[in-house]
């Protein structure tokens, strides 16, 4: 086995010991949805006209809150330092974290949201691009935040320069993933929004493990 | 301790330590950590770094294992820049720095499977046998937190006995270990060194016993 299919099991079995690391920010998503039409308006009609941007929203903002402890860990303990010194790729390391990462938060938020999103009343029509939306565009928030993760790994308290290196980028991909469930609400086409999530996602994948890469080297350079 | 035979077969070395450093100089916030240093590690060395704290000894190892490219000169394994063939080099040498890389929530077990996953020869029952020898029989299937500091900085250290590595570059290991460990690791970096090894070490622990060892101070520049 190598160190990359290792690392990605090892990742998985500490997620599975630690639940509380990941169902943190799956709570905040529920809590965010569950309180939105509370404060709100409460009107069937108004929510479900609120509702994609909302739901998208609540989306970005738990997968930030759970970008800060990506390479933290790792590079407190010295895993990041067994990784350099095994010679093995970078890349492929990095997209395993992220892969890890995704399969702990964006894949449980992509199946949950429709779930949730009842309470927001979202139109009938929606579900289907709230699903795929969410599911091309959170390895997408995943990819581009692991970037900010690693460039901030070394920081005492990075949470808050992380958001603001981050936050820029999320908005292309929240504009298109929000306007996709929007549009499918109104019984428009969606297809060309799920296609600009589907190549941003393609470019991503091949792009951010080498900045990845390019950030940890320089953390662990000192 | 006698030692079980299977894991003494395993290290058998197929290529000898040749490690050098040519004059390499390195600088930290405008202070000369040292200059010109040139440094040979060949089979059968024992090279101990002293100095004071803050000499940069752990800098020059950083450096020698290639986890650092932040200095002036080169440093070759087997004649050629260890960048340019570091896969090659990360394959013969095992790092351990100061920092352990154990994640508490997994088994001695579970790190030490994860530490020689780069070296898909060792087997299942060297790792048992490896714990079994650093004293952590029946602790196989207890989650490292819940050992002591000097237990987990064994854990890390079963790593020497499973590795097929002829050269062992090592950060302070003597961290944290009570006197029997100590003993036993003063043993195996004789026994390493004997049977054609070589090791490169800091530390402030007298290893005056070893015939082979020689000693490199730093810290000579204000």
């Amino acid at each position: 086995m190598s160190l990359v299919t290792a690392t990605i099991k090892r990742d998985l079995i500490i997620a599975a010991r630690n639940p509380g690391e990941w169902l943190n920010p799956l709570m905040f998503f529920l809590m965010v949805l569950a309180l939105f039409p509370l404060a709100v308006d409460p009107d069937p009609k108004f929510l479900s006209k609120i509702a994609a941007g909302v739901v998208w929203v609540a989306a970005l903002l738990a997968t930030l809150l759970s970008l800060d402890a990506l390479f933290k860990a790792d590079v407190e303990d010295g895993t990041l330092e067994q990784w350099l010194a095994s010679g093995e790729s970078l890349y492929a390391m990095a997209l395993g974290k992220v892969f890890v990462h995704w399969c702990i938060s964006g894949l449980p938020l992509t199946l949950v949201a429709p779930l949730l999103a009842l309470m927001m009343n979202l139109p009938d029509d929606a579900y289907g691009a709230l699903f795929f939306s969410l599911l091309l565009g959170t390895p997408i928030l995943s990819l581009l935040g692991a970037v900010g993760a690693a460039l901030t790994a070394g920081v005492r308290s990075g949470g808050l320069l992380l958001s603001l290196v981050i936050l820029p980028l999320y908005i292309p991909i929240l504009i298109f993933g929000a306007s996709a469930v929007y549009h499918a609400g109104i019984g428009m086409d969606y297809a060309g929004q799920l296609g600009f999530l589907a190549s941003f996602l393609c470019i991503s994948m091949t792009l951010t493990p080498f900045a990845v890469a390019g950030a940890l080297k320089l953390n662990l350079s000192r | 301790m006698t030692r079980p035979a299977p894991v003494d077969q395993l290290n058998r070395f197929t290529l000898h330590c040749d490690l050098s450093a040519h004059d390499v100089s390195c600088e930290r916030d405008d202070r000369i950590l040292f200059e010109d240093l040139s440094l040979s590690v060949k089979k059968g060395d024992l090279i101990q770094l002293v100095g004071p704290n803050g000499a940069g000894k752990t800098t020059l190892l950083r450096l020698m294992a290639g986890l650092n490219q932040d200095f002036d000169g080169e440093v070759h394994w087997q004649g050629e820049n260890i960048q340019s063939c570091f896969q090659d080099y990360a394959r013969q040498r095992l790092y351990i720095g100061h920092l352990s890389a154990i994640k508490k929530v997994l088994t001695p077990l579970e790190n030490l499977r994860w530490f020689v996953s780069s070296w898909p020869e060792v087997k299942e029952d060297d790792l048992w046998q490896a714990l079994e020898e650093v004293t952590l029989a029946g602790y196989e299937d207890v989650p490292c937190q819940q050992l002591s500091a000097g237990q987990q900085r064994r854990v890390a250290l079963a790593r020497l006995l499973v590795t097929p590595t002829p050269l062992w570059i090592l950060d302070e290991p003597f961290t944290a270990l009570d006197k029997a460990g100590v003993e036993w690791l003063e043993a195996q970096l004789a026994r390493h060194v004997e049977r054609g090894g070589s090791v490169l070490i800091t530390s402030h622990h007298a290893l005056s016993d070893i015939p082979a060892l020689r000693q490199i101070e730093l810290g000579m520049h204000k």
